[in-house]
């Protein structure tokens, strides 16, 4: 049976296996993490942020992170909200993202925190700022690039953990 | 003046965010469910505050931490507290690595490993097991993460069980969320 559960569907931890088991033991976490994926991606209020804009810009940082299977399930997401065509180009780190200031911005952004957080500053912040984005919309933005950081490193590091019998 | 922190410390300092937090006065019942505000607990952090802009991940990303930083069984809390810290070295949030070093310190009752770790950072050397903890949380960190069968294997070696790799792996994973979301929002700050 297909499990709504994103993270349990991509590991695909093989039933009664010790990874399945563990797997089950943290069934509240893996619900919250659900919960959580659907917050950011497909929010009841969005903000200045559209659903579509967040589905390319986790597409964009799984492939960052050589995660290509979460990747995938972020372009069905992106497909399902249907976006313009700069976003499935954005989606996609290998070709040049083109847009307006804003959007521009934006993808700087998400490739700053997806690969070098430590180097993040006040700077980075006032950058989104003076191209018109709200604090609100600001906070969200994080929100979406810190989640789907955390939720590609529990699918590779959970992969792992299934092979280590 | 405030004077910012940029060495690893176990003094706790303060976190000044970079954006206005939302007031508690003007806060929707959304946010304030969010926040879990109630007529007896009313003091909220500024980082609670400045979440709350988003109070749909606010209001599920809170139960998530907590289940996987203090829930029962598995791996033994101080160990979680070490996979938290690796995450925070590599990513260089000062502030989260002051939160969880303490607390490591605390349930350790030492503070040996910790200051290592600070001075050294992800080239530390640790006891056999501490080590092979720190690692896997450092190389699960790094972006792309790296982490490598070699890591788990050494882990199995050392007598953990799959329960406890997933929980190492979650503790240090929803540090790589906690670490893009305070340095990335806001700075330490001398009390």
């Amino acid at each position: 049976m297909l499990t709504p559960n994103i993270i349990e569907r991509l590991v695909g931890a093989n039933e009664n296996s010790p990874l399945a088991l563990a797997i089950a033991e943290r069934a509240e976490i893996m619900a919250l993490s659900q919960a959580s994926h659907d917050a950011v991606i497909i929010p009841k209020e969005p903000g200045g942020l559209s659903h579509a804009e967040r589905a390319a810009l986790a597409e964009r940082i799984a492939r960052l992170s050589n995660s290509e299977e979460l990747a995938d399930h972020y372009h069905a997401c992106l497909e399902t909200a249907g976006g313009d065509e700069n976003l499935y180009v954005a989606a996609n780190p290998e070709q040049a993202a083109f847009g307006d200031e804003r959007f521009m911005e934006i993808i700087r952004f998400t490739d700053l925190v997806t690969r070098k957080p430590r180097e993040a500053t006040k700077q980075d912040i006032d950058a989104l700022k003076a191209v018109g984005i709200s604090e609100p919309d600001i906070v969200r933005l994080t929100e979406v690039l810190a989640f789907v950081n955390y939720q590609l490193r529990v699918v590779a590091g959970f992969k792992l953990a299934g092979d280590m019998q | 003046m405030s004077q910012v922190v940029h060495n690893f410390t176990v003094s706790v300092p303060h976190w000044s965010p970079y954006i206005k937090p939302v007031e508690l006065e003007t806060a929707s019942q959304e946010q304030l469910d969010a926040m879990k505000v109630t007529p007896s607990s009313k003091k909220i952090s500024e980082y609670v505050l400045t979440l709350a802009h988003d109070p749909e991940s606010l209001a599920v990303r809170s139960p998530l931490f907590n289940a996987i930083m203090y829930g029962r069984a598995g791996l033994p809390p101080a160990e979680r507290e070490l996979g938290a810290i690796g995450s925070s070295i590599v990513n260089r949030c000062v502030y989260c690595a002051a939160v969880h070093g303490a607390r490591y310190n605390q349930l350790t009752k030492s503070t040996e490993l910790v200051a290592k770790i600070f001075a050294d950072e992800t080239e530390a050397q640790l006891d056999e097991r501490s080590q092979a903890l720190f690692d896997f949380a450092v190389e699960l960190a790094k972006s792309p993460p790296s982490l490598k069968a070699q890591h788990t294997n050494a882990l199995k070696e050392l007598g953990f069980d799959t329960l406890g790799v997933v929980d190492l792996v979650l503790a240090t994973a929803i540090f790589g969320w906690a670490n893009r979301l305070m340095h990335v929002l806001g700075e330490p700050v001398k009390i």
